[in-house]
């Protein structure tokens, strides 16, 4: 089946051939996966995708994938969990949390985005993949080349948290510390990109790269039983991701897949600290005013975002909103969704949580309806954030006697 | 005053292929006059009707994005570095 017509640049229409390329030369608009819907229409059916593995690669056919899957063969399909603690604690009736925190092989939804990239690479006979990253889409370049058996290069701001370059580092990447902001190490990448013949994920692949991330909403509405939820909160950090849960959804509604004709909000989350996108949504603006980020959100401090034009347009057009969450918010609420539902994410899942949160007690979202909190990343990468704020443990010595008396302490403490 | 201007890959067709090249301007929108004089349509592909910069467009001025300095009017000297450079996606 043919199911891929080449390129098409999202602003002006023109064509491009299948190629690692990015940019319409004509207006510098973005290139995106052009298929041809027509060929996919009653081919791919629920029974198809049910018929698919246990992980993205059930939605093989609306990914730019031509031959085999080269890696992450385990990515995805990760649990969305009725969250009725969550829902108790905030009022509503209906939360579910869509948990990529438990993505293999890296624990956040960049190994969605990798796998697609890094298949593609192969297809197009690179031996070296690259990426600029805040942290995550570093850990899973390094894991899945590794997989591959590719040479990878990373770039990374060189104030990243420590755990981040571990998860990196772990799997002999060619590692590169920038002095300077992601804005800085993007920029940098985009030039480096230019002179070295290199699969950069965010680059020259980003057409293929962002399509993985369609995945994440098509498990949404597939785990939901073909039905959309009233609201998706969404981490925003270069606003791809936004972009394609939404295009995922009318993916599956031109295919004929979705039960009902509900509309789904989509809803932007972003640190005070680095928000742009957000202000966008608030100020009611197309014009995307780049920030300095200054956040403990490390993974979402993209002060200039290539997809903020975009992320906004898909709010509004969804009729959705954003929400900004500050530092002591986003603990919050990483603290909140940990006491409720057992899930410890990073901090932009808190960032995620402070924004649903808020938007719920603005009314924005009607506590009566159903919700989806995107969580994309695993707190245990970003301990130091939460290390302040944590009570210290109880340390006794091994005897029974020494346990009866903390243990008294502790009561006598909270009553 | 001469200024280095990085050419991206998508103007190298205009730029005959040179990645690097010279060009003389007091302000990133002289500059951009300069540039056009020397590699007709290149304006074009860098400002929309309006003559606004394209939105997905970025010049940086010594590694500054001029949306942090005073954009098309922001000044240039001697030895200055500009950067054309597509938005790029990541995370």
């Amino acid at each position: 089946m043919e199911k891929l017509n080449g390129l098409r640049c999202r602003e002006c229409g023109r064509h491009y051939p299948a190629a690692p390329t990015h940019v319409c030369e004509f207006c510098f608009g973005p290139l995106e996966v052009d298929y041809r819907y027509d060929a996919l229409k009653g081919v791919v059916t629920r029974d198809s995708i049910a018929a698919g593995p246990p992980s993205m690669w059930r939605y093989k056919e609306l990914l730019p994938i031509d031959g085999d899957v080269a890696v992450g063969h385990h990515v995805g399909f990760t649990p969305l969990i009725r969250a009725r603690n969550l829902a108790d604690e905030l009022g509503c009736r209906e939360i579910w949390v869509k948990n990529d925190s438990v993505c293999h092989p890296t624990w956040s939804f960049k190994d969605r985005v990798v796998s697609v990239a890094i298949t593609k690479a192969r297809e197009f006979g690179f031996d070296t993949v690259a990426c600029a990253s805040t942290g995550n889409l570093a850990n899973s370049v390094a894991a899945q080349a590794a997989e591959g058996r590719l040479k990878s290069y990373i770039f990374i701001p060189a104030d990243l948290e420590q755990g981040k370059v571990i998860a990196t580092l772990v799997y002999s990447p060619t590692l590169v510390a920038v002095h300077g902001t992601y804005d800085e190490v993007n920029r940098l990448c985009s030039e480096i990109a230019d002179k070295y013949r290199w699969a950069f994920v965010n680059v020259n692949f980003r057409p293929y790269y962002s399509e993985g991330s369609k995945s994440y909403g098509f498990e949404i509405v597939e785990q939901l039983g073909w039905r959309t939820p009233a609201h998706i909160v969404v981490p925003c950090a270069g606003g791809s991701l936004i972009t394609k849960i939404w295009k995922a959804i009318k993916e599956l509604k031109l295919l004929g897949l979705i039960d009902g004709q509900r509309g789904t909000r989509m809803h932007a989350a972003q640190a005070l600290g680095c928000g742009p996108i957000v202000t966008m949504i608030k100020n009611d603006t197309d014009v995307l005013v780049p920030v300095r980020p200054n956040t403990i959100a490390k993974s979402l401090a993209i002060g200039n975002p290539a997809d903020g034009y975009y992320a906004y347009k898909v709010t509004k057009e969804s009729g959705g909103s954003g929400e900004h969450a500050t530092d002591e918010e986003i603990v919050e609420g990483m603290l909140l969704l940990a006491r409720t539902e057992g899930i410890f994410t990073e901090t932009a899942g808190g960032v995620t949580i402070a924004a649903a949160k808020k938007l719920i007690e603005r009314g924005v979202i009607p506590r009566e309806e159903s919700i989806v909190i995107c969580i994309t990343g695993n707190g245990l990468k970003t301990p130091d954030s939460l290390q302040d704020r944590l009570d210290a443990h109880v340390k006794i010595k091994p005897s029974l006697s020494a346990f009866d008396r903390a243990l008294a302490d502790l009561k006598s403490q909270t009553s | 005053m001469p200024v280095l201007v990085r050419i991206p890959t998508p103007l190298r067709t205009l730029t005959k292929g040179s990645a690097e090249i010279q060009a003389k301007g007091d302000t990133v929108d002289t500059l951009i006059g300069d540039l056009e004089r020397q590699f007709p349509g290149l304006k074009d592909r860098l400002l929309d009707e309006a003559g606004e910069l394209r939105r997905f467009i970025n010049i940086y001025v010594n590694q500054e994005d001029i949306r942090f300095l005073q954009a098309k009017k922001t000044a240039l000297k001697d030895g200055d570095e500009v950067s054309i450079v597509p938005a790029i996606a990541g995370g």
